[in-house]
């Protein structure tokens, strides 16, 4: 089973259907219980980031998300939760993450240069830094996912997976053993996507 | 690179799709969810779903097939229409839309694009603008193109975009419905005016106009139409390899 962890950031009702789509259980939990009998673990997440740090802190999911990286269990952050499995952001202020993976979230605008929109919104094209990444064994380079967002992780090291071009290369997927994050939504990113999420459940 | 988006619009009426569709070799498609799952099959980036029901029972019935289409399609899903206050926000973006369009009920309460980017983010706020020229000013049109609502379009979309509106969709009444073409000055215009996405509407005849559009203005990101891919004028495959071969980045 998946757990989709719910700490009132978003709306898991499009993840948890890709799932079902995908053929694979799935459920929306905000119990650390339920989390600890996960086999794999998605850490989701829109809006802004203190607030989702504050919130993850308060409910205490952040030490169950922490436990199922240590017990070595496929973790997966997406978008805003992909952000907090970092060190810090500088999202208004500065602001501490998990400190799961080095790097640290800025604003595009610093790299992408005038000409182009904030966030960027819309489909993409993956360049491969890590083609040996679980995520990639059923996509292809140059497959295209869909991105919304104005911040994004610098710093990754090692870990940088995958990229996209906006002006500058954003990181797009990161991973370090059985840690993954993705910038952008797979689960509004067609059939690229899901055979993300499906390769994310054979990780 | 970020590609440019094509969005087709379904336009829902008590839980149909308005007008008779003949969508590619599929005959009449009624329901708006076969039709969502076979435009995001065809290369849809995007949907936008209008709400045109007036009823309580109509308005349940829509929220039932966003429910049902974000179960079976997995692409971004805008949805409009009897968008008046964050209350409305919440009712669809618990069906699983990504994004509200706002309208004529931004220019109701003007507080309301605050008050919902505060709430759900500016991506998740779109706003919605009707605009036509009246003695050469660009006005805002209220009541589905009906009402001049005096306000100078240019402007109101600058005040929008201030308050965390983060994405525009411009409907040009001039060219609606004409297939002439998509409205060029009108675009360019908003272009120049926010940095946010432009999602350019009303005009498409034919494939090139797309091409015109994204090539004479690179600011704006996605081309909307209804009729045209309703009615197979345009499919959406064959529109994007034609991006494609004109240097016009596509999601194939």
């Amino acid at each position: 089973m998946v757990a989709l962890i719910d700490y009132g950031v978003g709306n898991l009702f499009s993840l948890r259907s890709s799932f079902a789509a995908i053929g694979e259980a799935a459920e929306v939990t905000s119990s650390p219980e339920k989390i600890r009998r996960a086999d794999r673990v998605i850490l989701p997440g829109v809006g802004a980031f203190a607030d989702a740090a504050a919130r993850l802190a308060e409910s205490g999911l952040d030490e169950a998300v922490r436990e199922a990286v240590r017990a070595g269990k496929p973790v997966m952050g997406i978008c805003l939760g992909m952000q907090l499995l970092f060190d810090r952001s500088l999202e208004y202020g500065e602001h501490p993450g998990l400190g799961l993976l080095r790097g640290e979230i800025r604003p595009i605008a610093e790299r992408i240069g005038p000409g182009l929109k904030i966030p960027q919104m819309g489909w993409n094209a993956l360049i491969f830094k890590r083609p040996d990444c679980p995520l990639f064994r059923r996509i292809r380079e140059g497959e295209h996912v869909y991105f919304v967002h104005s911040y994004s992780a610098v710093g990754c090291g090692d870990s940088l997976a995958a990229t996209a071009e906006y002006g500058a290369e954003l990181t797009a997927c990161v991973w370090r053993d059985n840690l993954f994050g993705c910038q952008f939504h797979p689960e509004k990113s067609g059939e690229t996507g899901l055979r993300i999420l499906k390769a994310f459940c054979e990780a | 690179m970020i590609t440019k988006r094509i969005i087709p619009c379904l336009d829902v009426r008590n839980g149909r799709v308005v007008k008779g569709v003949n969508f590619d070799r599929l005959g009449d498609v009624a329901s708006p969810v076969d039709l969502a799952e076979a435009y995001s099959r065809s290369g849809a980036d995007e949907l936008v779903f209008y709400d045109i029901t007036a009823s309580a029972e109509g308005r349940a019935l829509f929220t039932d097939i966003l429910t049902e289409t974000a179960r079976r399609v997995f692409i971004p899903m805008t949805v409009g229409g009897g968008i008046n206050t964050t209350a409305d926000f919440d009712r669809v973006l618990k069906c699983g839309a990504d994004k509200v369009s706002v309208n004529s009920g931004a220019i109701r309460d003007p507080s309301l694009v605050g008050k919902a980017a505060k709430l759900y983010g500016d991506q998740c706020v779109v706003l919605s603008v009707d605009v036509k020229r009246v003695d050469g000013v660009f006005r805002v049109f209220a009541k589905g193109g009906r009402e001049n609502t005096g306000m100078e379009a240019i402007e109101w979309i600058r005040r929008c975009v201030g308050d965390g509106a983060g994405e525009v969709v411009v409907n040009s009444i001039d060219t609606d419905g004409v297939r002439k073409g998509f409205d060029l000055e009108m675009l360019e215009k908003v272009c120049e005016a926010v940095r946010v996405p432009v999602i350019a509407s009303g005009g498409a005849g034919c494939v090139e106009d797309f091409l015109t559009l994204f090539k004479t203005l690179p600011g704006v990101d996605a081309g909307l139409a209804a009729s045209i891919f309703h009615f197979g004028q345009v499919s959406i495959a064959d529109l994007k390899n034609r991006m494609k071969e004109a240097g016009i980045p596509a999601r194939i």
